[in-house]
């Protein structure tokens, strides 16, 4: 369908579609800005754009008092060993669901999402009580197998979406070849499902790096990440903005250089099939 | 290699029976093509000699081992889709390799076979091009090749063909009845196509609603059909099916009699009609010949150069011995 746009209206769809995205990334902008600031300017009144002292201090202090690598460390462990743990058992998991259905499956898939619906605050007690039991309070391990658990119902779900637009007889054609299960699911399955898989992985990374409630009433010191870096800036410290900020940049840093760089790869993954 | 005998085998899916018990026997180098309308559980039956459907009941056994409970993967046969089913994200090369390396086999054989293979299937100019960039025959070709480079007990073809043009269909079915002779390996072969049937079998198995109705070589099937069914469903067009005073006249609740067993006159014969449609192939004309007081329009088949006009008067005159006839529950009468 051929369309008339004319340049004033491409402008000002131009115009309003950028207020949108600057608004909303408005919050991230502003506390960048804000660690680059001393504590004074950062609460100054009426408060500064650009026009300031840009300093690096803030990061000095912060990379000083707290060791910044160390929960990157946890955090790049935990994100990553509760991904790749997910997958591990989730895509036997969805292969199940998309390819021999039982008339249980749907109900199942259903009852998985359930757990999703539960507020998180409603097991800690249970679940704090199962780490202290089994000697895995504020290690990494521990933390790995809660948020595998926790995002597991939706890497199923993501999996399961992207197999099911698989065709069938290519796995049985695979069968017919003399593949086992497992070199089905390794040579034939995988490969194809490769764009929704990377997707299933990068969100759940995301999702499991932002993660805060788990990672921080489950940790103390030895295990805690980056979520557990910026609270330790906010409440007890009083209002360091400017050092706060700093935290937060350095937090959010690498999520969102890797979203930046995996952009592409998340769009095409997540519409994978929705236009075929 | 290449004998399969299915015992009672019977497939039932829930409460709904597909297939009741039957029993056939496919020789060793045969090409056998079970034929039917869809919906007859021709696909059924192969994928339960693949091993792609568990049997509910019975025994498959392929050259007199049992393998009713053997994993695809270990049957020894090979199947060509009606989607091609090729792995689209390897090259012609790896697709045609993925069941020698399934199989473990080595480098320099594996490529002995694929050059074999790919010269035989003229696949040799895309070989390192993937599915996705190939025509619908040449994709074809590839199913076929990864299918032989096994050297499989026997091939299943499942409607390989009804994705593809009528030109190219028709290219297809002699390149596969050329590899049998060539191969001598067992081929089963489903279609819903009673011409592919005809033109590719050396044994035809027609079903119908999970029953087999008949077995027998296409010539046996057409000169003798044992049922009304098949009678009507083999050959084409059509044979005409003729019931009421008619047939009773030759002692049959029905009789059948194919087009090209009616004369057509202008003049003289035994039954009178209008014409109807005719349809000019060039090398044969096929006539639908209307009220001729027999129940439906009886379809003649004449010469290329034959005319008649629309509505004319015509006479039929159909040839006495090629009457085929049927008591009232369908069957042939001797």
């Amino acid at each position: 369908m051929a369309r008339a746009v004319t340049t004033n209206r491409k402008v000002l769809n131009t115009f309003i579609a950028w207020s949108i995205g600057i608004l909303i990334f408005f919050p991230i902008l502003w506390t960048i800005l804000t660690s680059f600031k001393t504590e004074a300017q950062a609460i100054s009144d009426p408060p500064v754009f650009l026009f300031f002292d840009w300093t690096l201090e803030n990061y000095g202090v912060v990379q000083e008092r707290s060791n910044y690598m160390r929960f990157l460390w946890n955090s790049i462990i935990i994100a990553g060993g509760s991904t790749v743990l997910g997958l591990i058992v989730a895509v036997p998991a969805a292969w199940s669901m998309a390819f021999v259905p039982s008339r249980r499956t749907k109900d199942i898939l259903l009852w998985m999402l359930s757990t999703k619906m539960l507020p998180a605050v409603g097991v800690l007690y249970p679940i704090y009580l199962i780490f202290i039991r089994l000697g895995i309070l504020d290690t990494r391990t521990g933390l790995v197998i809660v948020l595998m658990l926790i995002n597991l119902p939706i890497i199923v779900w993501m999996l399961y979406t992207y197999f099911k637009e698989i065709p069938g007889e290519i796995l049985e054609a695979s069968r017919m070849d003399g593949a086992s299960l497992k070199d089905e699911i390794l040579y034939v399955l995988t490969p194809m499902a490769i764009p929704g898989i990377a997707s299933t992985l990068l969100l759940n990374f995301i999702l499991a790096w932002n993660e805060a409630f788990w990672t921080l009433n489950l940790t103390a010191a030895k295990a805690a990440p980056l979520t557990a870096f910026i609270a330790s800036y906010s409440s007890p410290e009083g209002l360091f903005y400017a050092k706060l900020s700093a935290a937060s940049t350095m937090a959010i840093a690498p999520i969102l250089i890797l979203g930046w760089f995996s952009q592409k790869q998340l769009v095409r993954g997540l519409t994978f099939g929705a236009v075929k | 290699m290449g004998r399969i005998t299915l015992d009672k085998v019977s497939k039932s899916f829930g409460e709904v029976e597909v297939i009741p018990p039957l029993d056939l026997t496919i020789e060793e180098g045969e090409f056998v093509v079970f034929v039917g309308p869809s919906g007859c559980g021709k696909s059924t039956l192969l994928r339960l000699i693949a091993g792609l459907e568990d049997v509910s009941g019975g025994q498959v056994r392929i050259d007199g081992n049992d393998a009713t409970l053997t994993p695809p993967a270990k049957r020894g046969l090979a199947m060509v889709f009606q989607s091609y089913a090729l792995y689209p994200h390897m090259t012609v090369r790896k697709n045609i390799a993925f069941p020698l390396r399934m199989a473990g086999m080595d480098q320099a054989e594996q490529d002995r076979r694929i050059e074999n293979a790919a010269k035989i299937l003229n696949l040799t100019d895309y070989i390192d091009r993937r599915p996705g960039q190939l025509s619908g025959g040449q994709r074809q070709r590839v199913a076929i090749g990864r299918a032989i480079v096994r050297e499989p007990a026997a091939f299943l073809f499942d409607e390989p063909l009804s994705n593809l043009d009528a030109a190219l269909r028709v290219g297809m079915r002699l390149e596969i009845t050329e590899l049998h002779e060539r191969l001598k390996t067992t081929m089963i072969y489903v279609t819903h196509d009673q011409v592919e049937a005809m033109t590719m079998a050396d044994k035809i198995v027609v079903l119908r609603a999970g029953y087999i109705e008949q077995v027998g070589s296409p010539l046996e099937l057409y000169q003798s059909p044992r049922n009304t069914f098949v009678a009507g469903f083999i050959g084409s067009p059509k044979m005409n099916l003729i019931g009421g005073a008619e047939a009773q006249k030759h002692g049959a609740a029905t009789i059948g009699i194919r087009p090209e067993h009616l004369g057509i006159s202008a003049t003289e014969g035994i039954w009178k009609g209008r014409v109807g449609v005719s349809e000019h192939l060039g090398s044969d004309t096929f006539f639908h010949v209307l009220d001729t007081g027999l129940g439906d329009a009886l379809t003649v088949r004449a010469g290329g150069e034959v005319s008649m006009r629309y509505g004319h008067t015509v006479y039929l005159t159909p040839e006495a011995d090629k009457i085929h006839r049927f008591d009232d529950k369908g069957l042939r009468i001797a």
